[in-house]
This record gives structure tokens, sequence and C-alpha cells, in this order.
């Protein structure tokens, strides 16, 4: 079948904004996003920039806005879009562009930073055995674990779009990760980071970060969990 | 521009970051990789990391070493091997210090499954006795790997690491036997950077971009080996890759060993599960490369399964597991069943196939990941390397599944330690010649060179050529054939037009250079594979079926012809200790 991909693309060496341009090509049903901006890349224009690595959505490279949703190129395939349409693809929203579907991520890595992603825990261990810890609460730390820092939910969340210096989704799942980590002993310090207006307080439980999620992560959920927290603390 | 440190570390796996992590805060070191950290390719591992912690049964490390030895088909370095499984427990341990999330056992230790090759014996006092399988994978569900990841990343942040992230790296500067330092390009603007150091370690990764079907990222091209291999120092052992039992047809994308580990059985199209026939013991739980070439042997004869487009699969049948060890065991892998197949794994078997994973072979180095300048035992001063770019060698001819990720943090520890008693006595070098000249030559002469080739043509017949001609099964004649067709692709390399000709993310320049490495790595993965006139291991001759001790119990060592002539070969004894060859039998 002959699909239609309308493209933002922007080189900052020559455009002064971003424009779109539109590639009509045959594929398939079973490509991914990702085949078909590599058919492009490879066969029509080689100066098309976007990041990939695993192609399988595990390494979080590929984030893009898929016909307006944020979603990983390697993960969405033909078949689940109208192709009897023009697909739009364009680079996540609300970061800065450096070329094409490439963003500058410094500020959402540096979020991600704010939070101390990385366990604290001062008590001596016993070198030759493992801290114990039940399933139960391992597995309640699986599902923010499985966060690939794609950035496709904080870039969704409406509340990142009117306010800058807001932490964001994935920040505020990364504190989850080590606040309810029984091992960890930071959790006070981590809550008064985010305890903030530009903190947690700035989820509005819009639920755009839980569509938005490539591993299926609820996101609102986890966020709810550390505002429960929060209000206990307050208590 | 020039940065000093007294470490560099390429490549932001496993590897380098554990490397980063040991490294004392007294001394500066940089980590450099193409992509940032999180992106590397140790993230897609799934189904564990083995160290002989008896949480669920009773294990030794001993057990775990006569597995690694009998899994790599004897050619792995024992002494080296020994090291590793002695210092498997502790590794793991420290990653769970460290934060690492881990599965649980009732108790709540580190939960730990079933895997292709690790076996005990069924008389705890005769090592010689019958085996059976043994639970000896640490596992996190199937995302073992991403976690690790994750966890050694956060700890370096903790410990304020200094990151070159997307930096390419093009040139290595080994002046008078010394690594002195490397070039690099900023992909965000095409500037070349020099890299002085008092050490550098190489943490580069594999290289299974070169075959067409393939588990690795794209970003596995195997740039660390090339630069290598071109700076005139050998490779070891580059016949050995190992071709993965069970990728998603046409897709190459993993499914777990875990998924078999867990009960998950192969059928063929007479749903007889024909592991069985191949190895009696252990069944599916064989070994990867035996695995591996049941699975096109069933096809070869007939029992493969006719996909839609004319090409033949194999069933990976885990419907009996239940949905509840699918969802808590191996979420991940079914997951990809779902989406890129439109399978779903708990009524319906996965259609799979061998899949292109990993590359046994690399950089030689000792135990200590010190880089040897040659098969004598001769070593560059201040170069380093560890994980999958390295062959130090623990896996021989056949890596066992979970000891790659074991390979990293056990080897990057070890080099960063080694680094850091270097350091104290390691001298300042200054180079004798600029070094950004060369890569500033290269990076001309690929943008102004013109010709009717484009680069995704040439990587697509040589992947296609590896996978059939250089693959699971291997014959002179058509290495002979691959070799002629590495030499047109070569010649041919000279004729791409690069399209993009701009400076920031010139994604088209990169994507050539990756290019010209892959053909390098070709070059030598089969003119290794040409040489060795046995059948060990991951490395099938069908005209030299058998394993030939007498005649080859030995690594191969390569060294690139930089005249344009036949690559040059030599040997190094395997290191043997305790465990004498026998049949591999399982």
């Amino acid at each position: 079948m002959q699909v239609t991909f309308k493209i933002l693309r922007y080189n900052p060496e020559k455009d002064k904004e971003p424009h779109y341009e539109q590639y009509r090509f045959e594929a398939s049903e079973n490509m991914t996003v990702l085949d078909c901006l590599h058919k492009i890349k490879w066969e029509h224009d080689g100066s098309l920039a976007f990041r990939r690595s695993c192609a399988h959505g595990v390494c979080g490279s590929d984030g893009m806005r898929i016909n307006g949703k944020n979603y990983l190129a390697c993960s969405t395939l033909l078949k689940v879009l109208d192709t009897k349409k023009t697909i739009t693809i364009e680079p996540l929203p609300s970061l800065p562009i450096i070329k094409d579907l490439i963003l500058d991520m410094t500020d959402f890595y540096d979020k991600y930073k704010a939070v101390k992603p990385y366990l604290i825990n001062n008590s001596p261990t016993t070198g030759d055995s493992e801290r114990l810890q039940s399933n139960a609460d391992a597995e309640k730390l699986f599902e923010s674990a499985k966060c690939i820092l794609c950035a496709c939910c904080t870039t969704s969340c409406p509340s990142t779009w009117t306010n800058d210096n807001y932490i964001g989704p994935a920040a505020l799942l990364k504190a989850y990760r080590f606040v309810f980590d029984t091992r960890d002993e930071a959790a006070d310090e981590r809550l008064d980071i985010i305890d903030t207006p530009d903190g947690i307080w700035r989820c509005h439980t819009i639920f755009n970060c839980v569509e938005s999620c490539p591993k299926e992560i609820n996101i609102t959920w986890h966020i709810s969990q550390l505002k429960k927290e929060l209000s206990n603390r307050e208590l | 521009m020039i940065h000093k440190f007294d470490v560099v570390i390429v490549g932001a796996g496993g590897a380098g970051l554990r490397a980063a992590v040991e490294i004392p805060k007294e001394y500066s070191c940089a980590v450099i990789s193409k992509v940032f950290p999180t992106r590397s390719h140790t993230g897609t591992a799934q189904g564990g990391v083995c160290a002989a912690l008896s949480n669920e049964e009773e294990d030794s490390w001993l057990n775990h070493a006569f597995d690694t030895v009998k899994g790599s088909d004897y050619l792995g370095d024992q002494d080296a091997i020994e090291i590793m499984c002695q210092d498997a427990p502790r590794a793991i341990i420290e990653l769970e210090h460290m934060g690492m999330p881990f599965s649980r056992t009732k108790e709540g230790k580190i939960a730990q499954r079933m895997f292709g090759g690790h076996t005990k014996p069924d008389d705890p006092n005769d090592p010689n006795s019958k085996r059976h399988s043994v639970k000896r994978a640490c596992y996190s569900a199937d995302r073992t790997g991403h976690v690790m990841l994750q966890t050694l990343y956060e700890n370096c942040i903790k410990n304020n690491v200094n990151f070159f992230s997307e930096y390419f790296i093009t040139d290595l500067i080994i002046e008078d036997g010394i690594c002195k330092g490397l070039t690099a390009i900023d992909m965000a603007t095409s500037e070349i950077h020099t890299f002085q150091a008092k050490a550098i370690m190489f943490a580069t990764g594999g290289y299974g971009r070169v075959f067409r079907i393939t588990s690795n990222a794209h970003v596995g091209t195997g740039d660390g080996c090339a630069l290598v291999y071109n700076a005139g120092l050998p490779l070891e052992d580059m016949e050995f890759f190992q071709f993965h039992p069970t990728g998603l047809w046409r897709l190459g994308i993993l499914v777990s060993e875990a998924a078999r580990g867990e009960g998950g059985i192969l059928r063929n199209n007479k749903h007889e599960p024909f592991m069985e026939v191949y190895a009696p013991t252990v069944k599916d739980l064989a070994p990867r490369d035996m695995v591996s070439r049941a699975i096109i042997s069933e096809i070869r004869a007939g029992r493969g399964i006719l996909g839609s487009d004319g090409t033949y699969y194999i069933d990976l049948d885990l419907t009996h597991l239940g949905k509840k060890v699918i969802d808590e065991k191996i979420p991940e892998i079914t997951g990809f069943a779902r989406t890129y197949l439109g399978v779903e794994p708990t009524k319906e078997c996965v259609p799979i196939q061998p899949t292109a994973h990993y590359a046994m072979g690399g950089i030689p180095t000792n135990f200590d990941t010190e880089v040897l300048a040659d098969n004598s035992g001769n070593k560059i001063k201040g170069f380093y390397a560890a994980g999958e770019c390295a062959c130090v060698s623990v896996h021989g001819g056949n890596r066992l599944g979970t000891n790659s990720l074991l390979d990293i943090v056990v080897f990057g520890r070890r080099g960063g330690k080694k680094i850091s008693e270097y350091l104290k006595t390691a001298e300042e070098h200054t180079f004798n010649t600029d070094p950004a000249d060369k890569t500033r030559e290269l990076m001309n002469k690929l943008l102004v060179q013109t010709g009717n080739e484009k680069i995704s043509v040439i990587r697509r017949e040589l992947q296609e050529n590896m996978m059939d001609k250089c693959g699971i099964f291997r014959n002179q004649a058509d290495l002979e054939q691959m070799k002629v067709k590495i030499k047109e692709l070569q010649q041919r390399y000279c004729s791409i037009t690069i399209l993009d000709k701009s400076k920031v993310f010139n994604t088209d320049l990169i994507e050539t250079i990756e290019l010209g490495n892959l053909l390098d790595i070709a070059e030598s993965i089969n003119e290794s594979a040409l040489n060795r006139t046995e059948s060990r291991g991951a490395h099938t001759r069908v005209d030299f079926p058998k394993r030939d001790d007498a005649g080859w119990m030995k690594h191969s060592f390569i060294w690139k012809n930089t005249t344009g002539g036949d690559p040059k070969i030599g040997y190094k004894p395997v290191v043997v200790t305790q465990f004498q060859p026998m049949e591999r039998k399982y």
C-alpha cells in the first residue's frame, strides 16, 4: 500500500522556522513508524534526522508525536494508524528542537536528576548478603522501574506546556521508584524536593501521561501515592 | 577542542558504567557514548544474571565454572572463567546494594530461575555424574538488563561522573606502544574533540548489525573493535558469533531464554517438542549454539512452519504456562509478541527463528582488562577493554545465557580497579602529531566523495550475505564467496554519496562511518571462519563437522593487512586449569 508521511523538518543551518515536508512511499501494515522513517532516510532523504537505537521499545530513544499523540516510533505499527490519511510526525512538544525530530533533552534529564534518582542508604550492609525485601515490596517498584526515560509522558502534560518549571511526570515517577523502595532511607529528602508549587502539586491528574506511556505505566496512580504520602506526612 | 582526563571510558553500557563507578574521586574521568547512557544495549537484556547464590537450591561457583567452560566448548580461558564465576555472588550482592530491584524469594532474597546450559551434578560429590538444570539466574521479571543499566547510571549520577553523550569515536591514538587518547565527533555540531588521557577503556559493545536478522540495536556496529583492528592491533576469536535461538520471526527481536527457563517448549510443524532429540537431558534448556542449530536442522528437514512470506519458522509454545506466569515472569517478551506479530502467547505459539545475538570474539585482553598487543602476552600501555567488545576470553566458542550481564559487571569493576592502580604512577603523554587531522580528513573525504552507491544498499547486501554465507552453518565455498563479496562492498563503499552535508546531527555521515566499521568487522569474522577448519561452539563448518582439540584448541588472532592484502592470522593457547575437554553432550 502507499502511505503519506508529513514530517516536521528543521535544519538550524538553513531554516528560519520548522516546516512540514511530505513523503509518499510503498509500505506494509506490519511496518513500524520507525521502519518508515528509515525507509525515507535510506531511500529518499538522507538528511532526515531522528534518534533510535534498540528498535523494540526498550531504549526510549525515539519518542515522537505521531498523529498528535506521543508514542515510540518503533512500537507503533502502521496497522494501528489510519493509513488512508496522511500520517503526521512531529518531535515531542515543549522541548527545544535541535534538528528535525531531535530535541534538546537537557531540561528533561535535569528534572530527572533533581529527585536524586539513586538509592540512598547509609546503613551498613553485610558485604556478602543482600538486603532482604519481600517480593510484594519488590513488585511495588517494578511498574515504576519500567520507565525508559523516553519523555513521552512529560511532554504530553498540559501542565508542562504552560509552565517550564514543572518537574513533570517522569521525574515524579522516578521519585516514587525510590520513595517506596523499602531499602531507601531518603524518602523525606525526596518528598521535600517535590513538595513545591512547581513540583508534585502542578499535577492536576489529567492522565495524558498515562495515555502516552509506551510502557503502559499508570503514572498518575504512582503520583497519587506520592501525594498521599505527602498528606500523611503533613498530619 | 582538546580535553584532558586521567581516564576516558568509551561506551556507557554496563561495562563502561560499572568501570566509571569504580574510579576514585581524585581522578578525573569521562565517559563518552554515541547515545545517551540509558539507551545503551545492556538495557535490552532480559532473562537474568547468573551467580551461584544458592538462594533457591544448593549450588556452587565451581558448578557455574564447569558449565561456562563446557558451554564455551572448551575454548574459554579457565583462569578467567574461575575469576568470573567465583566473583559472581559478590557482584550480584553489590548490584543489590547499589539499588537494583530484583524479583524475590519467599524469604526476601534475590530470586533465581533456570537458564540454558546452567546445571549441577545429580551427585554433589561427583562433578562427572549426570547433570540437571539449576536455578542460578538472578532476575528482575524479564527486564534484568534494563534495571541493571538504570541502576548503574543512577550510581554514576550519584558519583557525578562526567558524560559526553552523543559523541562518536573516530580514532584511537596509539604512539610508541602507548595508548594516549582518542578523537570523537560531537554529533550535535560535527566538531572534532580530542581526548588526551593516561588510560583509555573501550566498553563499546558488540556488532550484531553485521547480520541481517539480529537482536542487536542499530548502534551495535562494532566501532571500538573496528578502531582497534584499524590501529594494527589484533582481534581475537572473531569467528565465534552467537545466534540466539529465539528471535521473533523475521524481526530478530529477542525472546529471552527465560521463556524456556519458565517452561516454554520449542515445537516443529508436527507440534513435536524436538529438542528431546538433540539434547535428551536438558532439552529446551541446552546452550544457545545447539538450540539454534537444532532449529535450522528442523527447518532444513522440512519440519519448519511456513510463514506468510514464504520463509519458515519454529513455534515457541508458552500456552501451558498459564496467564499468571506469563504476566508476572515474562511480561515484556510476551508483549513484544503481541505488538510486533499480533500473537497472543497465552493462547497461541510464538513464531521464532535464530537471531544474531552476541560476539564472543573481540579485543583481546587479560583478566584485568588490559588490552593485548599480540598473541604472546605483550600489552598496550594505558589501554583497557571490557564487556562484549572484549575477548578475555570467558565465553570461548559459545556464551551461556546470563553470563554477559555477569561479564560486564565483573570485568567492568576489575578494569576500573586496574586503571585506578595504574593511575597512581602513570605519566601524562603528549601527542606526536595533531590527532584531529585524521578525523578531519575522513570527514572531508566522506562528505566530498560522489558516486552511485547508497549506504543502505551496501549495508543490506553485507547483512544478507553474512546471514547466508557466514551464519549458523558455514562451509568453505560460501566463505570464499563472502570474502569476494566483502572486497566488492569495500570498493563500492568509496562511491557512496552522503546526501546530508550539514553539521548538526549529520546522522547520514555517522551511519557511513559505522558501515565502514561493519565492513572491517565482517572481514575479520569471515577470514577467521574460513581459517578455522573445525566445528566448535557457535562456529559450525559443515565441511569439518567435528571439534578438533589436537589441532584447534587455541584462540585465533587476526590482524588487518593495512596494504590491502589478506589479513594475518596467529594463535594463542587456551588456558586450561581444572576442566579437561570432554565430549559436549546435554
